[in-house]
């Protein structure tokens, strides 16, 4: 401790697993936003990664809502949020909006997309495997034509209602720290926007990086012109969320109110490597040069593949260093702006390094899971044709 | 037992002291008391604050405060000349046990004591994502332990730094205003032990409160005004470096 904090503020509220969440939260909204560009607005090119993105979305959806119940002080009281929500408390609001995009967006879609596959699937299949196909198809088996094509425009009517409902999503993580107006360094209506446009560019990595990792796996030819595109994507989404980072930073720095000499301050010590070194020159700067040298000189396929390689996993530690500077810095000085505090990360505690870690993996285990029981590849263990109406 | 007229005498004034002491322990009984009728406050007045800290441990012992958390505490600040932005401020302990003779000579030395707001727009219970923090008809922000579910966004969005996590409840925590002690007729345990008369529970709902010819009389102000949360928390001699 340092200066003067007052005597409760000592001890951090919100720990490691509370940077862990709108991470998670993120990647699930940026895949889900990448995949949408396919179905609504015939982007050809990403075609290949639609259905890994979409399960990517949902394992770490499954996954984002675990650190908070870890978190919580009464965990076995988490549901009263849903039966007894104050109206007023942007949290009880984001419950739903999670519910909302896991039942009514991303389930229904990926059933909608895989619904013929599941039905060949459990034909093809005998004993456990087929009641396991049966039981995801609800019982609808019907795969003539015309089912096939009202799943087809069910389908983009979920993915045009999904795409806002993924900008609420995170829109809304950001707005449970923008609208603190304790605290000035999450206070700002610049953060639900900065979040969502985050939120993208992790997303968007993410999507590039897996789709890359399962070809090497799958021993597949990646098909460059959809590398291409995605990278030209996360290129410009990343410029966005550059200038919106920089113009808040730009604000603060001008108007330099109140509270900005105790955040410079802690922008130059506490948060030197997280924020400066790895958020801005390691996580954003860099691959933003990488991605720019793409976009304007003509390489070869394979130093390409590299560069989207490093530039993608960059990305990922540069949105995690963001999230971590939110969460943990908003928290390391006083609200009285006259001292800070240092945060000490814990290894084998219900809030340490460890159960992080474990969530960080275990939304690649249920990626794993669900593409060994939904093959994102068309034609793939299914003895069937590429499915023509996704 | 006969007692002749002059035991009975003699005995009077020993029991009417005696009758004092009841009254002054056995407080009214909840049942009389109508939220609807008070709007609790208080004063706190920083020319009379002395940092002997007896509030800080009246508050422990009364409401079972755990060791290292503070439901109320007393800061020291000392600032030079016109340097209010920079105030140097310490609390070593919450002021439970007083402070150290100053070593600082010159500029500006007071104290300030702090507690929970109890403010009408609260931030606290708007961010509540239960509603296990509320507020009572009479003013005072509570917390509901058997139902708050600990997820701390409370303690992030109170501006004063008034709430804590309670390590064993589980739970936000934070100062009632001896909620089960005003409710009774009775005052504050950090009021009632005061020395100086530094803090003063207020009723401002009571016409007949001093606190009225007070606010009128003097320069009074709370804290972080421009964060509108509608303390009622009011401080007689504020310094403009208090944060």
């Amino acid at each position: 401790m340092e200066g003067f904090m007052y005597p409760n503020e000592v001890e951090l509220q919100w720990s490691v697993l509370i940077v862990l969440y709108p991470f998670l939260t993120g990647l699930v909204a940026g895949a889900f936003i990448l995949a949408s560009l396919e179905r609504v607005f015939r982007v050809e090119e990403v075609k290949p990664t639609y259905r890994l993105a979409l399960l990517t979305a949902l394992a770490f959806l499954i996954v984002a809502p675990m650190p908070l119940q870890l978190h919580l002080g009464h965990p076995e009281r988490s549901l009263e949020m849903y039966l007894t929500p104050h109206r007023a408390s942007a949290m009880a609001m984001f419950g739903f909006v999670y519910m909302w995009y896991l039942m009514a967006v991303l389930l229904l879609e990926i059933w909608l997309d895989y619904r013929r596959d599941i039905v060949l699937m459990a034909q093809a299949s005998t004993g456990a495997k087929r009641l396991l196909y049966k039981l995801l198809s609800l019982g609808s088996d019907n795969i003539s034509e015309g089912a096939l094509r009202v799943d087809d425009r069910a389908g983009w009517i979920i993915t045009l209602i999904g795409i806002p409902s993924a900008f609420m999503l995170h829109g809304y993580v950001g707005f449970i720290f923008g609208s603190v107006k304790a605290n000035p360094w999450w206070s700002t209506p610049l953060m639900p926007v900065v979040f969502l446009f985050s939120a993208m560019v992790s997303g968007i990595a993410l999507v590039l990086l897996m789709y890359m990792v399962t070809s090497l796996l799958r021993r597949a030819p990646i098909d460059m012109r959809c590398l291409d595109t995605i990278a030209k994507y996360l290129f410009y989404t990343f410029v966005i969320d550059f200038t919106m980072e920089m113009l808040d930073l730009i604000h603060r720095i001008y108007e330099a109110d109140e509270s900005f000499r105790s955040l410079d301050f802690m922008v130059h010590t506490r948060l030197f490597l997280s924020q400066i070194v790895l958020q801005i020159f390691v996580g954003t700067l860099a691959p933003l040069a990488l991605l720019a040298l793409t976009q304007l000189m003509k390489f070869p396929e394979i130093v390409r593949k590299r560069m989207y390689a490093v530039a993608a996993t960059l990305t990922i530690i540069g949105i995690f260093a963001m999230r971590w500077n939110v969460v943990i810095g908003g928290q390391l000085f006083s609200k009285s702006f006259l001292g800070y505090t240092t945060y000490k990360l814990e290894f084998i505690t219900r809030e340490g390094l460890l159960p992080a870690i474990v969530l960080m993996i275990l939304p690649f285990f249920i990626l794993y899971v669900l593409i060994k029981v939904l093959p994102p590849w068309h034609g793939e263990n299914t003895g069937a044709t590429p499915a023509e109406t996704d | 037992m006969n007692l002749t007229r002059r035991q009975v005498l003699l005995l009077l004034p020993a029991a009417a002291a005696a009758w004092e002491f009841v009254k002054a322990g056995t407080p009214d009984q909840a049942p009389n008391y109508n939220m609807d009728e008070h709007w609790w406050g208080m004063l706190l007045d920083i020319t009379k604050c002395i940092g002997c800290g007896s509030c800080v441990r009246a508050c422990a012992t009364e409401n079972d405060v755990p060791d290292g958390y503070f439901r109320t505490w007393v800061e020291q600040y000392h600032r030079e000349d016109w340097h209010i932005e920079a105030p140097v401020v310490s609390s070593p302990d919450g002021g439970k046990n007083g402070f150290p003779p100053g070593k600082v000579a010159g500029g500006k030395n007071f104290f300030v004591p702090k507690m929970c707001n109890h403010c009408v727009d609260s931030p606290c219970t708007q961010v509540c994502p239960v509603g296990a923090t509320y507020h009572t008809a009479d003013g005072v922000v509570l917390v509901d332990y058997e139902y708050c579910l600990g997820c701390r966004y409370c303690i992030q969005a109170c501006p004063y730094g008034c709430r804590f996590f309670h390590p064993t409840k589980h739970t936000a925590d934070k100062c009632t205003l001896c909620y089960h002690r005003i409710s009774k007729g009775l005052t504050t345990a950090c009021c009632e032990n005061c020395p100086t008369g530094a803090r003063q529970l207020a009723d401002l709902k009571n016409p007949k409160d001093p606190i009225h010819e007070f606010l009128k009389t003097h320069t009074v102000q709370v804290l972080k005004p421009h964060l509108a949360t509608g303390s009622k928390m009011f401080y007689n001699g504020l310094d403009g470096s208090v944060r």
